[in-house]
């Protein structure tokens, strides 16, 4: 540490402007702009609004939905297995509840069904990489929950459907702000350490797009601290997890309900069969997919493998379209380009400047606006920093936050953001941060119901088929706020585990089949799709240009 | 726009190239990679040792030396930047059971947190613990706090623990640190830290009712009501 020289030569004329003006931005509170300018900087600037980022899907239930190219490529996949060659004779575990992914939904959702009296060797979480590796566990700023004496579920709700564009499910989203004062009290019962005041009340900010300071927080390690206690307690009940066994495809049986998963052994290779009588999706986004090119502050995991494979069991998703692009993501050093810049440091203070050191938007508008407002900043006016690897950026004037709330601040309230960028060299209490937008969160997916029932685009429930977290659409509408994610995983994980427990008292499985992936093979046929693509892809392949062209098959 | 493209479109330097061994054998990869991209450079495609790259979730410890040095470096491969000569060797697992308690039957103290993890009291004091974090905890200060039954300055200082087990496996006490922490903080969150009054109170007022009605006209209220209630929002300072 120490060694990295810090922002190159060429940074600092801009850098003394933003010193320069900083004294008197400290008074300046720039306007909230007009719901009408709103709606023009998104369609001018949003990601989302380019028509070249998207095409109509050809296939399965959305057919003729517009989503990402990125999206569409792996909807309109051929499957990863082949049916022919799995055996569904002989099942390697045998269970009333599947659980996939292993997230803060996933885990919320074991727990609950757990309580819900479902004993634990009758659960199984299986998940991709470790149990844990999640985006949960990357959610920095904090989670939402209307508990301040002049705050009220009421005005959460409020904020939710006004961020999402009233795109947003009304009943989900009443679901997600009632909520939440049961989670924040679950979790203070288990022990997650937040922030609080000498009182025993919570130390609360402001989000974009709120209008009460509703975020509670862990430091900045607010989805760490949330998750590994989710994750000790998962330990602690013993519930049985397979790492490194992503699900490749939803099983059904003859009686048309999901009846478990065939999962796949990533480092062997064997395939096993789950049954079970309801099965989780809580598979997470689409990050790594990496729409229109841009970096991401997802986990290596984030490949939208549930979408894909309820989508070819005919589940519904809603608000495809919509793509959140977290407006501050790292623009430099190059080694952290796309890492979360959480909005933690605009919630307690510090501005947006461009490379005159002059504001250019309200810091705290909902996340779509801002982002829009960056890009604008870059690439409409001109005012933005060039790196040199020709990312171009806007400042975060980081420095503020100590002089507004004192010496110390940053390292106590946001010791995760000091210690990224003091790693190469930058000190984000002396110096401002350099930011782009990165694609953050996948605001669409799986429609479900407020039981967190995956449903058909009739609106019937998938019978055995439920879904949380960020794999589910209609939360949060075209945009999700700050502090709502962590809160969905949790509110949703919980209701999928409840509704789980309720449903395998009853249920029975029949005969277990892949004739749906059969079907599907039939319909990509049958619409004339020709690709090589199959899905979902499990990881991102980085590997070099040079060793990929020079691969070869040598069967080991 | 297109971020791929806006790269191409500024003419890029010579990439300067530097020489590491991974896990002994040779690969030249440009220089400003972190340790995680240069393996991805060279042609790994990671499965164990790979997470959230960016430093929250500590799956990709990684050990390394120099030639003629006798130290040995410890990092987070996706925080870490390659340097001429490295070598390096991922440890993305650490075997440690986890003990299984009940959270509710816990008392917040020393004895507790020793009953479950006897080997803590063999800690010697040597601090490699405290030197091989990624995260700069004072690990070696926090487990003597811990023995001397400060769970709550022992919890804090440990907040920003990633489990990345690195001290736990140089450790001679055979401590797994991670785990002990783990219990402390949670010990500190569930018993000594005060429960919030106005959480209790706002979640007595839902229980009762008191949201349902206003909330049940909202649901069915439609967008032209929630777009007057959303621009009309007083906005708290």
């Amino acid at each position: 540490m120490g060694e990295y020289p810090g922002y190159p030569e060429e940074f600092w004329e801009s850098i003394e402007k933003v010193e320069e003006t900083r004294e008197r931005r400290l008074k300046e509170v720039y306007r909230r702009i007009t719901p009408e300018e709103k709606e023009e900087l998104l369609r001018k600037w949003h990601p989302d609004y380019r028509p070249e980022g998207k095409r109509k899907l050809r296939i399965g239930p959305n057919k003729g939905d517009s989503v990402p190219n990125e999206v569409a490529d792996l909807l309109e996949a051929h499957a990863l297995i082949n049916p022919d060659e799995i055996s569904l004779e002989e099942v390697d575990y045998d269970v009333d509840i599947l659980i996939i992914g292993g997230g803060g939904a996933g885990a919320s959702a074991a727990l609950w069904a757990n309580y819900s009296g479902v004993p634990a060797d009758r659960i199984l979480i299986a998940t991709k990489l470790r149990f844990g590796d999640a985006n949960t566990k990357m959610a920095q700023g904090g989670i939402q929950a209307a508990d301040r004496p002049n705050d009220s579920p009421v005005l959460h709700f409020i904020d939710v459907i006004g961020g999402g564009h009233f795109a947003n499910k009304p009943e989900l989203v009443r679901a997600l702000v009632e909520d939440a004062l049961r989670i924040i009290k679950w979790h203070e019962e288990l022990g997650v350490m937040y922030d609080k005041d000498e009182e025993g009340n919570f130390i609360e900010l402001s989000g974009g797009g709120t209008c009460r300071k509703r975020l509670h927080a862990a430091k900045d390690y607010t989805g760490l601290e949330i998750m590994r206690v989710l994750m000790d307690e998962v330990l602690n009940k013993e519930i049985p997890i397979l790492e490194f066994s992503p699900a490749v495809e939803l099983l059904m049986d003859d009686k048309g309900q999901v009846a478990g998963a065939v999962l796949v052994n990533l480092e062997t290779k064997e395939y096993l069969v789950v049954r079970a009588k309801a099965t989780i999706l809580a598979t997470g986004g689409f990050g790594r997919l990496h729409i229109q090119g841009f970096p991401t502050t997802n986990h290596y995991g984030a490949t939208m493998d549930g979408v894909v494979m309820a989508y070819r069991i005919g589940a519904h998703l809603v608000d495809m379209d919509s793509v959140q692009y977290h407006p501050t993501g790292a623009a430099y050093p190059e080694q952290i380009v796309g890492q979360l810049v959480t909005e933690k440091v605009r919630g307690l203070g510090a501005q947006l400047v461009n490379a005159e050191g002059e504001q250019f938007i309200y810091p705290l508008e909902p996340r779509d606006v801002v982002a829009s407002a960056i890009i604008r900043e870059c690439y409409g006016r001109n005012k933005g920093i060039i790196t040199p690897t020709g990312m171009r950026g806007v400042w975060l004037d980081s420095p503020m936050i100590e002089i507004i709330h004192g010496e110390g601040t940053i390292k106590r309230y946001l010791a995760a953001m000091y210690r990224q960028f003091k790693r190469f060299g930058i000190d984000i209490t002396k110096e401002p941060i350099l930011v782009f937008p990165t694609l953050h969160y996948m605001n669409g997916g799986v429609e479900i119901n407020v039981y967190a029932q995956a449903l058909y685009p009739n609106g019937d429930p998938i019978p055995g088929l439920f879904a949380a977290g960020e794999v589910t659409g209609g939360v949060h509408g075209k945009n999700r706020l700050m502090g709502n994610s962590l809160l969905d995983v949790n509110v949703f994980g919980r209701r999928a585990g409840i509704s789980a427990a309720r449903h395998v008292k009853h249920a029975s499985i029949g005969k277990l089949t892949l004739n749906h992936v059969k079907r599907w093979e039939e319909m990509l046929k049958k619409e004339g799709i020709k690709t090589d693509r199959r899905a979902p892809i499990l990881l991102p392949d980085y590997r070099g240009p040079r060793v990929l062209s020079r691969a070869i098959n040598i069967g080991i | 726009m297109r971020m791929s493209q806006a790269k191409t479109t500024v003419k890029q330097p010579k990439m300067k190239m530097v020489t590491i061994y991974v896990m002994g054998k040779k690969y030249e990869v440009p220089e400003g990679l972190t340790i995680l991209k240069a393996l991805e450079y060279v042609g790994y495609r990671l499965i164990r040792g790979v997470g959230c790259r960016a430093g929250f979730c500590g799956a990709c410890a990684t050990v390394y030396r120099f030639k003629d040095d006798y130290k040995l470096y410890t990092g987070l491969a996706c925080q870490t930047t390659v340097k001429d000569g490295m070598y390096l060797v991922m440890i993305p697992f650490v075997p440690a059971k986890k003990p299984v308690y009940d959270i509710e039957k816990l008392k917040p103290d020393a004895s507790t947190v020793i009953s479950i993890f006897p080997e803590l009291t063999r800690c010697v004091a040597c601090n490699t613990c405290t030197k091989s974090c990624p995260q700069e905890i004072q690990v070696m200060d926090a487990v003597q706090e811990i023995l001397r039954g400060n769970l709550e300055k022992a919890a804090h200082m440990v907040f920003d623990c990633i489990a990345c087990g690195i001290c736990s496996m140089r450790c001679p006490a055979e401590i797994v640190h991670y785990h002990v922490f783990q219990l402390v903080r949670r010990l500190y969150g569930k018993y000594i830290a005060k429960k919030s009054k106005h959480l209790e109170d706002k979640l007595k007022a839902l229980e009762e009712g008191a949201f349902k009605e206003e909330l049940d006209k909202l649901v069915t209220a439609g967008p032209s009501v929630w777009k007057r209630l959303y621009e009309s929002r007083e906005i708290e300072k």
